[in-house]
This record gives structure tokens, sequence and C-alpha cells, in this order.
């Protein structure tokens, strides 16, 4: 099974990163954009999808501080 | 007494490590392969880009076969120390609490810093109580977290160790952590470098004390 594993900054956490591409827009000429946060993706194909949950919690992301979102591609 | 300092791919700081480690005792490098601790009194996890920091910085050393070792030696109580990469190695294997995340500049940042240490009645640091501290510190993921209410347990419990003086917190830690040490107190994580600065000749002798209070610990202990 293809799966996709989105990981975030936990939200309250400061994101320099996302705070610089949104400061870089308007430089650009896209207005109105806010709440810019960027994060990881992880692309995987597995045989037990079950888990990619643990995965997440071992190695992927670092619950402490990021979120982690597990879409299944059909 | 032994120090051991450990060296996976991607250290760069190991050497320097073990020279610091030789001006107040013995020390020997331990492979990241290796399960045996040789004897060692007390661990050094290193600075460096462990396996190349892919993924996260630390995420991935802290499965070797070493640091299993590592993880049962600190629960039994033994002294570790982890320096800047070697912090981040010993937050992912949840030795010490919380994370280390990208500095707010973004930059790799390499400056000495004035570090105040906080608490000078542990392992670490009973041989600089009440110091402030001239030390390199280079990285660009520094910026130390945890949240609220671990930090107020973490305060309480005498845990931050080391702050960055006033205007010396150039990442963004929060509270100005610069380092910390666990519960029990026998592991303890900063991001500047003392093993960098153990020679008047490269401008500071203050990262001395941290190794020279280790070993007044396990030499006490034999007494």
């Amino acid at each position: 099974m293809r799966a996709r594993v989105l990981i975030r900054p936990k939200a309250g956490i400061l994101d320099p990163q996302g705070e610089a591409v949104m400061r870089a827009l308007p430089a650009l000429g896209f207005e109105g954009v806010s709440d810019v946060h960027v994060g990881r993706l992880v692309e995987l194909t597995v045989d037990d999808a079950s888990q990619i949950e643990p995965m997440c919690e071992k190695l992927l992301a670092n619950p402490l501080v990021e979120d982690y979102e597990i879409v299944l591609d059909r | 007494m032994k120090f051991g300092v450990l060296q996976f791919p991607g250290s760069c700081d190991d050497m320097d490590a073990l020279y610091a480690a030789r001006r107040v005792g013995d020390a020997e490098l331990l492979w990241h392969r290796d399960r045996d601790l040789k004897g060692a009194d007390a661990i050094v996890v290193p600075g460096g880009f462990s396996y190349g920091d892919y993924l996260r910085a630390g995420a991935i050393a802290r499965f070797s076969p070493v640091m299993e070792s590592v993880i049962a030696f600190a629960r039994e109580g033994g002294l570790v120390l982890g320096i800047c990469n070697g912090f981040q190695v010993l937050c992912e294997a949840q030795l010490l609490p919380g994370a280390l995340l990208p500095n707010t500049n973004l930059r790799f940042t390499f400056r000495q810093v004035e570090l105040d240490v906080i608490e000078g009645d542990t392992a670490f640091t009973s041989a600089c109580q009440g110091a402030r501290l001239s030390i390199p510190a280079k990285h660009s993921w520094g910026r130390y977290y945890a949240h609220e209410h671990t930090l107020a347990a973490m305060r309480a419990h005498g845990q931050v160790v080391v702050r960055y003086a006033p205007g010396e917190n150039f990442n963004g830690s929060v509270d100005d952590i610069a380092g910390v040490c666990n519960e029990q107190g026998n592991v303890f994580g900063l991001m500047p470098h003392p093993e960098h600065a153990v020679d008047e000749l490269t401008g500071s002798a203050d990262g001395l004390c941290i190794f020279a209070s280790m070993r007044l610990v396990v030499e006490g202990a034999r007494v």
C-alpha cells in the first residue's frame, strides 16, 4: 500500500521557516497570505498500514513538537 | 576514571571531546556499532552530524547499538554528557526532556557565548558553581523547546542547569535555556561546546570545569 505522512510543526511552536516564506510572498506580489507553515512529506509503500502510526511515533516525527497525518493512497 | 566518547558516522567533535576528557582522566572512543562500553565510568555523546542528521538531528543515532547500552547505563545512574548533536541525540532518546528546533534565524551560527551556571549542585557543574562560562557554540538546530508544564517541573527539580547570559540567546531557546539535566541528575546535555574550551590557547579553558565536575563525582563515589 502506498501512503503519505504529512508532518507539521505543532500549533503554537514558532515556525521560522513558515514565517520566512510568508514574508517572502508579498515581495513577489502575492498579497493576502497568512498562517504559512512548512513541514515534511514522507512517502512510503508498506505491506501493513497499521505499522505507519508506530513508525511516526518512533522515528518519522517527533510527537513532542510535530503533528503528523497519515494519508493512505487508494 | 575513564570517559567513553561515542563515535558515530558524521561525528566531528569526537576527537576534541576525547582530548578534553583526557585533560581530566582517561578516555577511549566507543564505535557506534559496539554495545560494549569498555568499562567507562562516564559517557560523552559528542557533537557533529550523526548519520548525517538525516530526517532530524539525532533521530537515527538514538537507535544505534551503542546508544542501547548508553540508555541502559543512564537508567542505572551512569553519568552521560551530551554536547550539541549529543544533546539532540539524548533528547530524541528521551533521556532528557524537550527537543531542539531550528534556530529562529534559520542560520548555522558559530560564536563564543556566555553561559550562566544556574544549578551548581549537579554532577556536571559542581566545579563551576555560580560561574559565567565563555564557551563556543556552533549549530543550526539549537533552539531548545519544552512545553510550559514540562518547564515548570524542570525548574522545580533544578533541571535548568545552564542558561545563555542576558543578550546571548542567539538561537531563540525558550527561557534562555542552554543545557538541561534529567530529573535524576545523571544525564546532562547542552548546545555550546565545553570540549572546545579547554585550553587558553583557543581563548578559554572554561569548558574544563564540566569534565572536572564529572570526575569529582566518579572519584568521590569510589572513596
